[in-house]
């Protein structure tokens, strides 16, 4: 019997690893919904407060939960600017604030970014934002240098406080991530390509581009 | 207490810190399955590590190779424990190999990526406990199960 116990030892272990590694894919795989019809891009109310950059009528809908403070957000941001001029008129991208707990300052650089979206610069104040990620995450004095990213992009600076202190960039935040709190989003960057999510693993230049591409020829088989 | 009586007790305490560093390593595949490591909102520490170049070979999570490596330790030092000569054998350059692996993940922790995490943390200090359970074997043949 000794001599065949390590066998019965190794064999056990191997199951329960391969169970409780199982258990623990399926508890940890998030559970994203895909975007429901009543929450469709195509909704007016939705598409008033949305911020889009490219084509509004482009076939390829990219949507993407972001936080500020978030460094692979600011990895995807770079990478989305390669795909809009890859993909020209065929892709549009849309950003919703999904600012993190966890992040010191996320919450008030979405409310910088709205803040410049209500001078019409929230696309400029969203690429400063990532592109400085590094110098304001870390710094005590983060709505001054809010401040000053405001200024070189030439916005009221006036308007821009009072904005961001305002009703109108707290409610745009707020409802964007409440919205992304019912499609069940707890990391960021959580991405939708035309409405349904994206594979977490998929999530990476060649998975995108290849999702992007199915949808593309998707619309143009229907 | 006899040099056989003692070598079984080390083959022993190397299979229970093994089964620490399978259990560590399964939990970081996992993470790196769902993508958790991909972005924020999981392991704050860990993203830059793990979401990192260097945590996927051809595109197998490095945790992935952490699993085989901590479940052959583990079952070669079950044999050895039990008298299986041949498994001493393959043990220590299992062992030597994950050490050499767990020097070059540090490396790339401190030196290149300038973060750490604290479950590869965890996992180099398996190693590195597994190394020395291996070195502290006293040397010379004992008896083994045929």
């Amino acid at each position: 019997m000794k001599r065949y116990l390590p066998f019965v030892i190794v064999a056990a272990v191997a199951l329960a690893t391969l169970g409780s590694g199982a258990m623990l894919y399926r508890a940890k795989r998030p559970q994203l919904l895909a975007i429901s019809e009543a929450k469709m891009l195509s909704g007016k109310r939705d598409a008033e407060s949305m911020h889009i950059r490219g084509n509004p009528d482009a076939p390829v809908t990219l949507e993407e939960y972001g936080d500020f403070q978030c460094p692979p957000c600011g990895m995807l941001a770079a990478f989305l600017g390669q795909l809009e001029k890859e993909y020209d008129s065929r892709l549009r991208v849309v950003f919703r604030h999904f600012p993190l707990s966890m992040h010191e300052h996320a919450r008030e650089a979405a409310l910088a970014a709205e803040a410049a979206g209500l001078q019409g610069r929230f696309w400029e104040m969203h690429d400063m934002l990532y592109r400085e990620q590094e110098a304001w995450s870390k710094a005590p004095n983060v709505r001054e240098l809010f401040e000053s990213y405001a200024g070189m992009i030439g916005l009221n600076l006036d308007q821009f406080r009072k904005d961001m202190d305002g009703e109108k960039a707290r409610e745009r935040v707020d409802s964007d991530h409440q919205r992304g709190q019912s499609l069940g989003i707890q990391v960021t960057p959580t991405l939708f390509i035309n409405d349904r999510p994206l594979d977490p693993k998929d999530k990476n230049p060649e998975g995108i581009r290849a999702e992007i591409n199915a949808a593309l020829e998707g619309k143009s088989q229907a | 207490m006899t040099v056989s009586r003692f070598r079984t007790i080390i083959y022993m305490a190397a299979a229970i810190v093994s089964l620490a560093g399978l259990a560590d390593a399964t939990y970081l595949t996992v993470q790196a399955l769902t993508g958790e490591t991909l972005g924020c909102g999981g392991s704050p520490d860990c993203f830059r590590v793990l979401g990192s170049s260097y945590a996927r070979v051809a595109g197998i999570p490095v945790a992935g190779f952490g699993v085989l490596a901590y479940f052959s330790a583990f079952s070669f030092a079950t044999f050895a424990a039990f008298g299986y000569a041949r498994a001493r054998l393959f043990l220590i350059p299992t062992i030597g190999v994950m050490f050499l692996a767990t020097l070059w993940l540090l490396y790339v922790q401190a030196f290149l990526l300038h973060a750490y995490c604290r479950y590869c943390l965890f996992s180099a200090a398996i190693t590195f406990l597994l190394a020395g359970l291996v070195i502290a074997l006293p040397s010379g043949r004992d008896a083994s199960v045929p």
